[in-house]
């Protein structure tokens, strides 16, 4: 079974678009580019679909051999990874096609595809990958192609920032993953999955839990968590389609992945899977709270992935890995949907992004509306469309775990709707507030918004956790019917709450925010989390870099060192240069010196003899 | 008799050195040499080195201190006047040369007991027939190296002399 | 005694050698360097002769006879030398030769 394929293909595509990609035409680019995806989609269904109960493994090559270590190129597929395969390459098919028709009149056109389709390498490797390192392999490349594709724009200096600032906050969530794998090789002597899960129930539980949190660490870098999530609303700089697919869809999800992947782990670890719980819903709670207030329509959408991903922890959290999973996918399906709905609206609107400025869009760019609303209902929770089935099992599980965790959670779950839908009534409903002239976006891009918005409502139909039942261990909890109507009801009240402020009596949000003026502020501004980190962290590193590493070492220490070698070695000639004083007699006084002293040697020697 | 030539010689010698050295006129330093080279020669024969006392006094008495003495006259050199200005030489200079001869006397009396005795007549190897043997077997190379030593001092020394002629 | 001690002559070579380094150090004059310079080979020659005498070879016969070449051919270029320097300096004072001067 030629797993290997499923990366190569779109690596392949990397290759080719990017190496000739200048010289070919857009049609050229783009067959190589979806192609590429569409091919390794289709693999990756074929793969799935052969597979049995026993998972599929594949050995490429050794990559590491030393003494008793050895690390190989090792791709798996089992229940978990046929999950997330076919949730990678057939969302991301669908962005590629959509990217068609949204960069079609940008520059670095195939740049953008193949940095896509590399992205698409990695994410396939992190997911396809058997041990800890070929998944750190993909992990990062995915971190290098979020830099990447970021800062597409590199003209703009908000988006190199962005860039940056994606890229070292990863980082150091990477940091603590590379510090979980040490920790793993010194205590299992190997990264490979199945040896060290099989062998983890009998490790000490400090040891166990050390590991755990050190890969929450990571995980909370690549999944925008609490306190790492910095980088994920700045990282709206980049392209829509980009948007979609790294922070929506795919890349951030690769944390909730890894934590699901090493659940054997986490499971005899019980208190660092309570930090995953309470983390998660301190993360869905606050970045809910700061999209209520938020007024770019793609920084809504940031905080309700980031927020959603905190939901998807919970649910790991609280045991039901299961109910986790199940989420990222819908989650894949209804966000995707959400930016690249937001990304049509942007384009209809020859990128305008502020809601203010848009208004009364529903009759004019209608396939959009209708999509777009197909995944506002799935986030709020409506049933029966995708979102209510996976958010409702994660809040069960809250509630089975701590009531508390489900009370935050339901709550929250209103807010999310509420911020949701003020988002959809503001751009499409009452009157057009701005300058342009809205048209319909073409067919490369509406198709990929029907599928994405069927998918959204009967998605939830794909029962994950019956699918994962035998992967994951039996700690899914029972249906409770009273607590099912009572998260739909904080859906429908946000839903309520939304339309009463923004389309029944408009003046209302303004005089609240008004009234709260202190609390509206500290929510717009985000908490100030970023000035927080800036004046905390940034300036004191960038001032010790400055003035101790920089003045400090480097000028004063190291050139000194070099440079007072020169001068001092200067200093010591013109010294010896007063030797030559050009008079003869005291060279031959020097002459003098030294022969006695030789007659001295000379005579000692002789008196040895 | 052989003591006594000796030590005549030997105090000429060393007068004439000091003379050398003292005086203050180049032509009196260059008497003196010559005084010096003298009584040299004299303490060759002493020591049975017949051709080389005859060399010396050919040689050098007879041809290079006559340059000399042609040079100082060519450059019209009068008496030293003031005061020499190497500290060097007069702070360090005269320790270092008591020092000097202190410990190679020293050496020399300690290394080489006094039981070789010369006499005149002693060594009979000094001859002419002797060196001329030694110089043309043994010593070929450096023999004919001196000659176009020789030939090189020479030319240098015309080429130095003509500039400055010119 | 019927014989003088060769240690004698040695340290009445040592004797000339320092006499030789005295003038050489504390005359100004350069042509009377110089001579300090031809006294000190002579006693050089004086030590080669008392050891081809103690020896009873005549190496150091030969010794001292290419010492006198080669002073010879030292002298005539040294005074050469002398010649050009005083054509340039206009004087005899060796302290004044000193464009080596750091």
């Amino acid at each position: 079974m030629q797993l290997w394929l499923i990366p190569a293909l779109p690596l392949a595509g990397f290759v080719i678009n990017g190496v000739f990609g200048r010289r070919f035409s857009k049609a050229v680019v783009n067959t190589v580019a979806i192609g590429s995806v569409l091919l390794a989609f289709a693999w990756a269904l074929k793969t799935v679909l052969a597979l049995g109960e026993t998972p599929i493994s594949e050995h490429n090559f050794d990559w590491i051999v030393a003494g008793g270590f050895r690390v190989g190129c090792d791709f798996a597929v089992d229940r978990l990874t046929a999950v997330m395969l076919l949730v990678v390459t057939g969302v991301g098919s669908l962005i590629h096609i959509y990217s068609i028709g949204y960069m079609a009149h940008e520059g670095g056109y195939y740049r953008f595809f193949a940095y896509l389709n590399l992205f698409m390498f990695f994410m396939l490797t992190l997911v396809l990958a058997a041990n800890y390192l070929v998944l750190f392999v993909g992990w990062e490349g995915v971190g290098l192609c979020s830099y990447l594709l970021i800062g597409f724009w590199f003209h703009k200096k908000s988006a190199t920032n962005a860039g940056n600032k994606a890229f070292i906050v990863n980082r150091i969530g990477d940091y603590g993953f590379s510090l979980a794998m040490l920790l793993i090789v010194v205590t299992f002597g190997s990264l490979d999955f199945n040896t060290v899960f099989a062998a983890a129930a009998s490790k000490p539980q400090g040891l166990l839990s050390a590991i755990a949190m050190l890969l929450l660490v990571g995980a909370c870098g690549k999944s925008a968590q609490f306190p790492l999530y910095v980088w994920l609303p700045d990282a709206m700089e980049g392209p829509t389609p980009v948007s979609a697919l790294i922070h929506a869809a795919t890349m951030v999800t690769a944390g909730v992945y890894m934590v699901a992947r090493s659940f054997p782990i986490y499971l005899h670890a019980p208190v660092a899977l309570d930090r995953v719980a309470q983390i998660g819903l301190f993360t869905a709670a606050f970045a809910a709270t700061i999209g209520l207030a938020q007024n770019d329509i793609k920084k809504v959408f940031a905080y309700s992935t980031v927020s959603q991903l905190g939901y998807m922890f919970l649910g790991l959290g609280t045991g039901a890995f299961s109910s986790g999973i199940y989420h990222l996918m819908t989650h894949a399906f209804f966000k995707a949907l959400l930016f690249l709905g937001a990304g049509s609206v942007i384009h209809a609107l020859s990128g305008e992004q502020d809601m203010r400025n848009m208004g009364g869009l529903r009759k004019k760019i209608p396939v959009t509306f209708w999509t777009l609303m197909c995944a506002a209902l799935a986030i709020s929770g409506v049933p029966p469309l995708a979102g209510f089935f996976s958010k409702d099992a994660i809040l069960v599980a809250a509630y089975h775990h701590a009531p508390w965790m489900y009370w935050v959670g339901t709550i929250t779950a209103g807010m999310t709707a509420f911020y949701v839908f003020r988002a959809m009534f503001m751009t499409f409903f009452g009157e057009y507030r701005g300058h342009e002239h809205p048209h319909e976006s073409p067919a490369v891009i509406t198709v990929p918004l029907a599928v994405l918005a069927v998918l959204s409502v009967v998605g939830g139909f794909i029962r994950i956790p019956v699918w994962l039942e035998k992967f994951f261990p039996a700690a899914e909890a029972p249906e409770e019917f009273s607590l099912v109507v009572i998260s739909v009801a904080a859906g429908l009240i946000g839903i309520a709450l939304a339309y009463v402020m923004y389309i029944a009596k408009p003046a209302l949000a303004d005089s609240i925010s008004s009234n709260l003026g202190g609390l509206y502020r500290l929510v717009y501004n985000k908490y100030f989390v970023d000035e927080i980190y800036d004046a905390t962290v940034v300036k004191p590193v960038v001032a010790g870099s400055r003035v101790v590493l920089w003045r400090g070492v480097d000028a004063g220490l190291i050139d000194g060192l070099a440079n007072g070698v020169g001068s001092r070695s200067q200093g010591l000639g013109g010294w010896l240069k007063l030797l030559q004083s050009g008079n003869i007699r005291s060279y031959a006084t020097w002459v003098l010196f030294g022969s006695v002293i030789l007659v001295v040697a000379l005579g000692l020697v002789g008196a040895v003899r | 008799m052989d003591v006594i030539l000796f030590l005549i010689f030997a105090i000429i010698a060393v007068v004439c050195g000091i003379n050398v050295v003292v005086q203050t006129h180049p032509i009196s330093s260059a008497l003196s040499l010559i005084g010096v080279m003298g009584s040299l020669a004299v303490l060759y024969l002493l020591l049975g080195a017949e051709f080389i006392a005859m060399a010396q006094i050919i040689v050098y008495a007879g041809a290079i201190m006559v340059l000399f003495i042609f040079v100082i006259m060519l450059l019209n050199a009068g008496a030293e006047a003031k005061r020499g200005r190497s500290l060097m030489a007069q702070l360090l200079g005269m320790p270092l040369l008591v020092a000097f001869l202190a410990l190679v006397s020293y050496f020399i009396q300690r290394l080489y007991p006094s039981t070789t005795l010369v006499q005149f007549g002693a060594f009979k190897g000094g001859t002419a027939q002797n060196v001329g043997r030694a110089l043309f077997t043994q010593y070929l190379l450096p023999f004919e190296v001196t000659s176009v030593l020789i030939l090189i001092a020479i030319l240098g020394a015309i080429v130095l002399a003509r500039k400055e002629l010119e | 005694m019927n014989g003088v001690p060769l240690t004698w002559y040695l340290i009445l070579s040592a004797v000339l050698f320092s006499l030789g380094i005295a003038g050489f150090l504390f005359r100004k004059n350069i042509i009377t360097v110089f001579m300090s310079i031809e006294l000190m080979l002579n006693a050089v020659n004086l030590t080669f002769v008392a050891f081809s005498f103690q020896l009873k070879q005549v190496n150091g016969h030969l010794f001292a006879f290419f010492v006198m070449v080669v002073a010879a051919a030292e002298a005539a270029v040294g005074l050469a030398i002398i010649l050009t320097v005083f054509k340039n300096l206009s004087t005899l004072n060796i302290d004044e030769v000193n464009s080596m001067k750091n």
